[in-house]
């Protein structure tokens, strides 16, 4: 119950009095509590545990990671281009 | 796969990470991670093999399905025969072995036990079905708390009189700090759960590693999200540091859900509380609070005293503090194997036997 993955909220609607959402997780859509993430907007990314959204992915802090990484490959290729050109060892 | 997933797992990333940690690591060093979906994905992507000899990581208590103690998964039987019961389990307690039986064949032999995916099916099992109790199994870490104390806050706003949870609430960091207090501890770092953390922030974890002088990096799921929380927690240990840092900051932020936690404290209360194969840690549990005691099952259905028995084969409890490898039980993938589990932690889609079983070629 701990392998959560973060969903797309496609949906608000309200049932009980408590606030609900629909989040799309690849084309399997599943119904989510939304009450301890009450400002998520629609088109946002949630992280859910057992039917309760518990956080709002954070998609500038996602992108920040993941420029990062794609920063230091980048500097790993040009790292082995210029092995390369100095005859050093070819990289695999 | 979905967004936000695949671009976690890129193996390009993933070699880059595992070089600079080679580079980076001059001593042996033993990292537990915490979490039993980080087991999962460690043994799934085989990051255990890949590392440096000497980094050694060591699997932890982190599966809640495994720790739930005997005793729960008993009086979750006893109270799932009476027959005006209908008692709703997520699907991973159903065949997780009590000292006689599981729930699956107490269900098989009459009793009425549900699958549910999230406990507001089982308050709604309670809606539909007035002249029945319904009586949902509450078990998990601080990631599940939160929507079990909203269900329970829920059925007491609606007056709901055939609703009660029976609570099996187990929380991380009592059980870190117990592992870094054995004599046997051999852990120096640690992996923490970015998910409990989502939940409950970091404040508790920089405690503990102010106390104990060990690093903790708060770590994601994917498979990178774990290279580069090693990578940081290597840093640390490589220089002497210790702190708590952040590897998932798309999820976990420092105050944590405060929303999330406020309805737990409204709800539960802290106790004592017994792990499954480790034993009682202080304050390490959660218990329904006196304004709510109507809604605990084990109030409700006196079941308390029922004696237990563990198969004598099974070291799962060693396992979960980290001081042996599943393939290192006897019983591994030979008498216990998933169709016929010996301990919890054979059951569990989070429990190191079954990943151990299902991604090692052994
Ligand atoms: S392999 Fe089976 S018997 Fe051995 S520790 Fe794991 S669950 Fe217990």
């Amino acid at each position: 119950m701990c392998l959560a993955i973060p969903g797309k909220l496609v949906r608000i609607f309200e049932n009980t009095g408590l606030k609900m959402g629909e989040v799309d997780y690849d084309g399997t859509v599943s119904q989510v509590c939304l009450e301890y993430v009450p400002e998520i907007a629609l088109g946002q990314y949630t992280v859910v545990h057992a039917g309760f959204a518990l956080s709002i992915l954070d998609e500038e802090e996602a992108q920040k990671t993941l420029a990062l990484w794609q920063e230091l490959l980048e500097k790993a290729d040009q790292q082995r281009e210029n092995d390369g050109r100095s005859g050093g060892r070819q990289n695999e | 796969m979905s967004k936000y997933l695949s671009e976690f797992r890129e193996p390009a990333v993933a070699r880059l990470m595992l070089d600079e940690i080679k580079g980076l690591v001059t001593k042996p060093w033993v990292i537990m991670e915490v979490c039993g979906g980080q087991t999962h994905a460690i043994v799934r992507s085989g990051i255990d093999q890949l590392l440096p000899t000497g980094v050694r990581l060591v699997h932890g208590p982190g599966c809640p399905v495994c720790v739930t103690p005997l005793e729960i998964i008993d009086q979750a039987i006893a109270i799932a025969m009476m027959p005006e019961v209908i008692l709703c389990s997520f699907g991973d307690m159903l065949r997780v072995p009590g000292s006689q039986q599981d729930l699956l064949s107490a269900r098989a032999s009459g009793a009425d036990v549900r699958i549910v995916y999230s406990p507001l099916e089982a308050l709604q099992t309670a809606r539909e079905n007035t002249g029945r109790q319904v009586v949902f199994l509450a078990i998990g870490f601080e990631t599940t708390a939160p929507g079990n104390a909203m269900v329970v806050a829920q059925a007491a706003k609606e007056g709901l009189t055939n609703f009660s949870i029976l609570v099996c609430h187990v929380l991380v960091p009592p059980a870190m700090k117990t592992l870094l207090d054995s004599p046997d501890n051999q852990v120096q770092g640690y992996l923490a759960a970015g998910h409990v953390c989502t939940v409950m922030g970091l404040a508790e974890y920089e405690a503990i590693s102010a106390e104990y002088k060990v690093p903790i990096v708060v770590t994601g799921l994917e498979s990178n999200d774990i290279l580069e929380g090693l990578l940081m927690i290597l840093r640390q240990l490589e220089s002497g540091r210790h702190e708590v840092e952040n590897q998932y900051g798309r999820s976990v932020k420092r105050e944590g859900n405060p929303l999330a936690r406020e309805m737990v404290g409204r709800v539960f209360a802290t106790k004592d509380q017994k792990w499954r194969g480790i034993g009682l840690l202080p304050q390490s549990g959660l218990t329904v609070r006196e304004e709510f005691s109507g809604f605990d099952a084990a109030k409700r259905f006196a079941v308390q005293e029922i004696a237990t028995k563990e198969s004598p084969l099974c070291i799962s409890g060693i396992i979960l503090q980290g001081l042996q490898r599943p393939d290192q039980c006897p019983a591994f993938a030979t008498s216990c194997r998933p169709e016929h589990p010996l301990g919890a932690t054979m059951v569990s889609g989070e429990g190191a036997c079954a990943a151990y079983y299902h991604y090692k070629k052994l």
